[in-house]
């Protein structure tokens, strides 16, 4: 299973105590999510990378995962644009373009980029059985952890079989063109990757059962006290306080 | 736990029947027992079922009918099974279902602990069980980026590491070269634990296993019904268990 490419790195970030970085993930993203200035999403996007590159994530691999994702993002920029009903228009040829719809798609493009990246950084440097143990140790059900991780783990399977089925493509001559051959190559490609997602992912917790797992995740990863978790707090408590104070104008 | 006796089967399939929906019965009315110091060897054609029948023993898929007794319990929910399962090491025929940690160690690991080992007693037990397969030092690699062969070892050491009390080997050789086949050929024998083990190549049967026996309608058949060579040879069937007449 090749879904956790940032988990075994060594920087400091992957040495935080993994709780304090679940905590950080979330307090980063919601103040982000609620966020509407550029003057906040701008730096929170810079704080984002930053934290990749503390957590010393192989740039080629990040870069990769974004482009998934502005594959969707693109999609927002195509219908947002055209169908927000605002106040001010531009007009471009036969097309009105919604200059709110503009503004909205990049603050959302921004957004997502941020988030997504602080959740590579902080969240997808630990392993899942680390992530599970850490997530119950804060206290949250057993029901709920496994839930929270299959998702999780589904989203990386996910990717994985996309990057397959598309080599698989590759071999065979497949080159994207504007022709139905390509639309029906594509409907295919994503039948599959979800049917493909959904069978390894079932193999997996076959493979999980086989090994005694009820339910409960145990880890072998351990955070002893050591002032990387003074320094990441903190670091972490002075970006959200500047992003907040960037929201408000102060 | 209660020991059970040297006569009980480890394994007793009665009159198991099985299909995926919208599909034939693969399994058919299948019976088989299997005792404690049996090494069999199990050939079939592709497609046959042989790795459904090794998910029945396992409770990963359930019969249509017929029942499943493990060390003498009769499997009937989840639960019973979720007991059990563990004192059976299943390898999977594909190594990449089996290994989802990041690293070598973590997934080794990952067995003991759900059985209740401490982490330092879990890791010492890690680390053990690859060292007996040849793996010191493999400890922090990580699981994605080994290869086939390593792969197979690793996911090997993750059953190994929970003590279990027989084998399932999905197509252990596939993709090993001969000198990795050559290793397991060793290692099987050196562990002294009975297993079933699927396989295609005739050679590496013959010299880890005491009988073979093949699947046929959706049965499994014993080996009176097959003759071993001994002679190298070469036709169309010669991987597929054959007679000469
Ligand atoms: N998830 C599934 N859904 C539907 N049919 C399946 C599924 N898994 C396997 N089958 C079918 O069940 C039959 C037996 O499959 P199985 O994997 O047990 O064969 P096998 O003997 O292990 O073959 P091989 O030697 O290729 O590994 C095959 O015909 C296969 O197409
Ligand atoms: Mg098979």
């Amino acid at each position: 299973m090749d879904a956790e490419p940032f988990a075994s790195g060594r920087s400091w970030v992957h040495r935080v105590d993994a709780r304090l970085r679940i905590i950080a993930a979330l307090v980063y993203s919601v103040i982000l999510a609620v966020s509407n200035e550029f003057a906040t999403l701008m730096p929170g996007l810079i704080i984002s990378v930053l934290l990749t590159l503390m957590a010393r994530l192989d740039a080629i691999a990040v870069s990769k995962r974004l482009l998934t994702i502005l594959g969707f993002i693109a999609l927002i920029w195509v219908m947002l644009p055209l169908t927000y009903n605002g106040d001010s228009y531009i007009q471009l040829g036969p097309l009105a373009i919604s200059a709110e719809g503009v503004g909205l798609s990049a603050r959302i493009s921004l957004k997502t980029m941020a988030i997504s990246m602080s959740f590579m950084a902080l969240i997808a440097t630990m392993s899942t059985a680390t992530l599970g143990h850490a997530l119950s140790r804060l206290g949250v059900s057993q029901r709920l952890v496994i839930l929270l991780l299959m998702t999780y783990r589904y989203l990386f399977v996910l990717e994985n079989e996309y990057h397959r089925l598309r080599r698989a493509a590759r071999v065979r001559g497949f080159k994207p063109g504007t022709d139905l051959h390509t639309y029906r190559t594509y409907a295919y490609l994503v039948g599959m990757l979800f049917i493909r997602a959904a069978q390894r992912a079932e193999r997996v917790y076959q493979a999980m059962r086989c090994r005694g797992f009820k339910g409960r995740f145990f880890t072998i990863a351990d955070f002893p006290a050591s002032p990387n978790n003074f320094m990441f707090s903190l670091l972490m408590a002075i970006f959200a306080a500047g992003l907040i104070l960037m929201e408000f104008n102060w | 736990m209660t020991r059970t006796q040297d006569r009980t089967p480890i394994i007793r399939l009665t009159d198991i029947t099985f299909g995926y929906p919208a599909a034939g019965p693969i399994l058919h009315e299948l019976n088989f027992s299997f005792y404690r110091n049996e090494r069999i060897g199990l050939v079939a054609p592709n497609g046959s079922g042989k790795t459904t029948l090794f998910h029945l023993i396992m409770g990963l898929v359930k019969p249509v009918s017929g029942s499943v007794e493990l060390f003498g319990t009769r499997m009937e929910s989840e639960k019973i099974f979720a007991r059990v399962r563990h004192r059976i090491g299943l390898l999977f025929q594909d190594a990449d279902d089996q290994l989802f940690s990041p690293t070598v160690l973590e997934d080794v690991a990952f067995g003991p602990l759900n059985l209740g080992k401490s982490k330092k007693a879990a890791i010492d037990k890690s680390k053990e069980t690859l060292a007996v397969l040849g793996l010191s030092g493999f400890e922090d690699r990580i699981t994605i980026k080994l290869s086939g062969g390593e792969k197979r070892l690793v996911a090997l050491a993750t059953i190994l590491a929970m003590d279990p009390e027989m084998l399932l080997l999905d197509e252990p050789t596939s993709g090993l070269d001969d000198a990795t086949k050559h290793r397991l050929k060793s290692i099987l024998r050196d562990l002294n634990l009975p297993y079933l083990l699927i396989s295609h190549e005739f050679d590496f049967l013959k010299s880890t296993t005491d009988h073979i026996y093949t699947m046929n309608d959706g049965k499994i058949l014993m080996d009176q019904e097959l003759i071993i060579h001994s002679h190298e040879h070469a036709h169309v069937a010669g991987r597929q268990p054959h007679k000469h007449v």
